[in-house]
């Protein structure tokens, strides 16, 4: 059942792209990128219970990185990538240090602490050299190497879209790798019974701030795709409400899961949207009340929800 | 002069700082009788300082639309608990914080949209001229102050004094042992949030005067209140009065004089990181040890 | 011979048809059609920057009033604005959506300089016009390199040097303080202030201060300005920043030779709030009609700006400066397709738009004439600056020319 079920979608995900329109191909592209931050935010929140209102910035640094060696140093976007993921994957684990004392609600304001005030440190003028200050920095749109391929035109919304499918799949891969053996044992390990967990010779320490890095790196990979699928940062595209609708998004798609973050992002994606087209005059009370009627209706998340309808079906 | 502009400075610290603190024991008030931290608290106090507006612009007098305004908060926040928050009281605390994130953004957005987003000057039931004569503090901005230390009191007795307020206190740290001393869960939950609900009304109405009524009101005043309550221990309300405080001037004296207003932000985020790493629960929460 | 002669004649009978054909006929861009004119926007509706959406807002009913009277050139207006909520890659998605999904044939009065910073580059590759920026940025007026981009508002830098100019003028030995938004706005005004000082901006200007729109108040900048002993005061800021400086600045008892930016010098949103008789003596630029100034109280256009907030926008306040700038904007673009005709394709709204000569905005102050020219697409020549006297602002010196 769940081999079909893959399948059918990774044939959908190399055929879309030559059904739809540029625009939703880049729509598309863009939700990848959020379903890698939210996978990085699940490995830390979701698996390992270390709250996060703060990973906006870890998709600036990544964004930023990218950003500043395409423009500064020429380098190659495709290099960009690995690099912005060691940085942020050290910016993280540097993070996760003082982190380790803080649980719930402390760490909750750290994070959120964080989230605040890097792009107050973005525009600071003594950087401005590096990160273009206020202003941001614009980038080229990544070409596409190919005219087409077996007839088919393969323009640069489309390069890109399959660009980011490609990272998207080798991340939830390595996120599934990970999470499946000892690592994520012990990450649920310490998160449901962090006394336990020590006096039976797990690091708890190691394991909390590499998570913190590692769930960086993935964050970081997403920035880097953002930044070169919309070609520009700045300092108000991380803005405060970005680390809380990751947070929200993780959620809504399916705490501890992997498929979740992919609904997540669709959610963070599309909601806004609709929200838009169903009320112009208060659009963002039509989120938020899409937000607490999916807490409602699917505690679990969508992709709780899923597994729960999956298991009802199979029954029968 | 420079002395001047000093004391002028740490003046200014404790009158935003008033501002801070205020909401913040808004928090600690939801957070003794939920043990959840409420991100929406901020826009229920600008929501409802909207209906004081509202009352005000009627031709209300300013005490009967403050009193008004109080009692309607009151059910407003009752009603939230009731209506909204039960369905999940229950469940993971993720899914508690999202519908709070959910809570706000209706706020914010139908503030915006009922009463648009100019902004609007809000009365101040202190006289206007200076106290004493002094230029470095205004009469609201010493009053407010003077509210706050009112509201600490009464929330500090409230709560270790009055059979309610510990009644309260066990509802929300132990629900089901609650229940079997036969404490009503349910109504001290709908009653927390309803006072909490008045106190962040109050200091809506406090901070208006200073900021301007307008829906983002609050939103910069949450994330240092937030930090005022936690450095000063959420369980605390004299330590989240005093956080605010002690935040304000920090921030004042540091933009001021020591960094630059450019990089205040990411100083107090310093601030706040080493405080939490040297005493993890408040510089007077009190460490809660878990039994194994 | 004769039938090369009716051969003759009949190929100049075709040659005429064809040409008279072509004369009279409709060329449409995409969006266009005989009964319809499609044109989009992004406007920040949430987020921060939501104070602004009232600009879209009185622009649609603009329209829709326009829709109601006939349209223009018997064309109805489909004016899709869509939210961006101040976030670049929202502006970026959505951008492409009204270019690419909607097909619409301009984009009129995007607000914000992050966000169209973000679709500047895009709009020119697609060759779609990106008319008015809501936004008073230097970098619009670039013809050469973007030259389907054009702004509105008067320029940023050009005001902050006309504010340093008048001081080298009146006053020379100043001291000044600066309080200025942490933001690309806040350092375009102070780039061009200290522009128009020169030299001696690092001796004249003696303190200065920065917030970010998320600080609640700004009174330890205020603080900190006065203790530096400065006469005169620069105040960058927006509307709700503006009115806590002009009050707190009474406040504590400072009283500097005041200059604020034009954004935030409406009586109604700002002034008032703050308390009119603290303002006395401020100097700004205006271009726009004051609803709240009594000598506009039986001009036509202000009229049918206030009836149109009133039947369209009840809940809007019609003192806000924000709604008179998008009146302005509408009219503008109504010039703009009147003039078109039924020559719709974007090449020609480009051409039209960037070769205004002498138009005078209904709801524009009289004699700040919009102009526009192929090297030049600045579109107010001339800057008023003005002084409020406790109830108005009123004319300060002659209109200056902006370099």
């Amino acid at each position: 059942m769940q081999w079909l079920f893959g399948l059918v979608l990774a044939v959908t995900a190399v055929v879309l792209p030559f059904a739809l329109s540029n625009y939703h191909v880049f729509q598309l592209a863009m939700v990848l990128s959020y379903a890698i931050a939210l996978v990085g935010l699940n490995i830390l929140t979701g698996y390992s219970g270390q709250i996060s209102l703060g990973h906006g910035a870890f998709l600036a640094i990544g964004a930023y990185t990218t950003a500043i060696l395409i423009d500064k140093y020429d380098m190659h976007y495709g290099l960009t990538i690995p690099l912005a993921a060691l940085i942020c994957f050290v910016a993280g684990f540097l993070f996760g240090l003082p982190a380790l004392r803080l649980e719930g609600h402390y760490l909750a304001l750290a994070t959120f602490s964080l989230a605040v005030a890097l792009p107050q440190l973005l525009k600071f003028k003594h950087l401005e050299e590096w990160t273009g200050g206020v202003q941001g920095i614009v980038i080229m749109k990544p070409e596409s190497p190919f005219k087409d391929i077996m007839g088919l035109q393969i323009n640069a919304d489309r390069w890109m879209y399959f660009v980011s499918l490609f990272i998207a799949i080798v991340m939830f891969i390595l996120a599934r790798n990970i999470l499946k053996g000892r690592v994520g044992r012990a990450l649920i390990a310490i998160r449901d019974h962090p006394i336990a967990a020590a006096s039976m010779g797990i690091n708890t320490s190691l394991y909390k701030s590499l998570a913190f890095g590692v769930s960086a790196l993935f964050t970081g990979v997403a920035g880097s795709l953002s930044a070169l699928l919309v070609s520009f940062v700045a300092p108000d595209s991380f803005n405060v409400f970005l680390s809380i609708i990751l947070l929200v998004g993780m959620v809504i798609g399916g705490v501890a899961t992997l498929s979740g973050a992919l609904w997540g992002a669709l959610f963070i994606q599309f909601i806004p949207n609709l929200a838009d087209e169903i009320s112009k005059a208060a659009p963002w009370a039509i989120y938020g009340v899409s937000m607490i009627a999916f807490m409602y209706l699917m505690p679990m998340g969508i992709a709780g929800a899923l597994a729960l309808l999956s298991r009802r079906l199979s029954r029968h | 002069m420079i002395v001047e502009t000093f004391l002028h400075q740490i003046m200014a610290g404790i009158a935003t700082g008033g501002i801070y603190a205020s909401l913040a024991l808004a928090l600690v008030m939801i957070y003794q009788s939920t043990h959840h931290i409420n991100f929406a608290q901020g826009e229920i106090a600008m929501f409802a300082t909207y209906l004081a507006w509202s009352l005000i612009n009627a031709g209300v007098s300013y005490w009967l639309a403050f009193f008004a305004t109080l009692v309607l908060s009151f059910l407003l926040g009752a009603l939230i608990q009731r209506i909204i928050i039960k369905p999940v009281e229950r469940a993971p605390v993720l899914n508690v914080v999202v519908v709070f994130i959910g809570l706000l953004v209706i706020l914010n957005s139908l503030a915006g949209w009922i009463f648009s987003y100019t902004i609007k000057p809000f009365p101040s039931p202190f006289p206007k001229e200076p106290p004493f004569g002094w230029s470095i503090i205004s009469s609201h901005e010493l009053g407010s102050i003077g509210v706050t230390l009112v509201l600490l009191i009464l929330l500090f007795l409230f709560f270790r004094f009055t059979t309610l307020g510990l009644a309260m206190r066990a509802a929300a740290q132990n629900p089901d042992s609650s229940r079997l001393v036969g404490i009503r869960v349910g109504r001290m939950l709908a009653l927390g949030w309803g006072l909490a609900a008045m106190i962040g009304s109050i200091a809506g109405m406090m901070i208006a005067p200073v900021v301007f009524l307008e829906p983002n009101m609050m939103s910069g005043v949450l994330l240092y209140a937030f930090a005022a309550a936690l450095v000063g221990g959420i369980d605390s309300p004299f330590g989240a009065v005093l956080g605010g405080f002690i935040v304000g001037i920090l921030e004042n004296v540091l933009g001021a004089y020591l960094i630059g207003t450019e990089l205040k932000l990411s100083v107090a985020l310093v601030l706040i990181v080493s405080v939490l790493t040297f005493k993890p629960a408040g510089l007077f929460g009190k460490n809660i040890v878990t039994r194994v | 011979m004769k039938n090369r002669k009716i051969l003759k004649l009949m190929l100049s009978l075709v040659m005429a048809c064809t040409v008279s054909l072509s004369w009279g006929q409709k060329k449409y861009d995409p969006g266009a059609t005989d009964t319809s004119i499609k044109i989009g926007q992004t406007m920040p509706y949430s987020g921060p920057a939501s104070a602004y959406g009232v600009i879209g807002k009185v622009q649609a009913a603009y329209f829709t009033h326009l829709n109601e009277t006939g349209g223009i050139n018997g064309r109805k207006i489909n004016f899709i604005s869509l939210d961006d909520g101040y976030s670049p890659p929202k502006t970026v998605e959505m951008a492409r959506k009204l270019v690419e999904q909607e097909e619409v044939l301009f984009l009129v009065g995007t607000l914000g300089t992050p966000s169209n910073s973000a679709i500047h580059k895009y709009m020119n590759i697609k060759k779609v016009p990106h008319l008015f920026l809501a936004t008073g940025a230097s970098k619009w007026n670039d013809p050469k390199n973007f030259p389907w981009t054009m702004g509105f508002n008067p320029n940023y830098r050009s005001e902050g040097k006309l504010y340093a100019l008048d001081i080298l003028r009146t006053r020379p030995n100043a001291k000044i303080a600066v309080l200025f938004q942490n933001d690309d706005y806040g350092k375009d005004y102070f780039n061009g202030f200290k522009e128009g000082l020169g030299d001696k901006a690092k001796t004249m200007i003696v303190a200065e201060a920065s917030y970010e729109v998320t600080d609640p108040t700004i009174d330890s900048q205020i603080v900190t300005l006065k203790g530096s002993g400065a006469d005169t005061f620069f105040n960058i800021t927006t509307p709700k920043f503006a009115a806590q400086a002009v009050r707190k600045v009474d406040e504590i008892g400072w009283k500097p030779v005041q200059y604020l930016n034009q954004v935030s010098a409406s009586v109604g949103s700002v002034l008032k709030p703050a308390g009119l008789e603290k303002a006395v003596g401020i100097i700004s630029m205006q271009y726009i009609k004051d609803p709240t100034d009594k000598s506009w109280d039986k001009d036509p256009s202000m009229l049918e700006f206030k009836a149109l907030v009133k039947k369209y926008l009840p809940e809007v306040n019609p003192d806000d400066g924000n709604a008179t700038f998008g009146y302005a904007l509408g009219q503008l673009t109504h010039h703009v397709l009147m003039q078109a005709g039924d020559n719709l394709t974007r090449e020609n709204i480009l051409k039209i738009s960037t070769n205004l000569s002498n138009y005078q905005i209904p709801i524009v102050l009289p004699g700040v004439i919009a102009s526009t020219s192929a090297s030049d697409y600045a579109l107010f020549q001339t800057i008023q600056l003005v002084k409020f006297d406790g109830a108005r602002w009123v004319n300060y010196g002659k209109p200056v020319t902006i370099q």
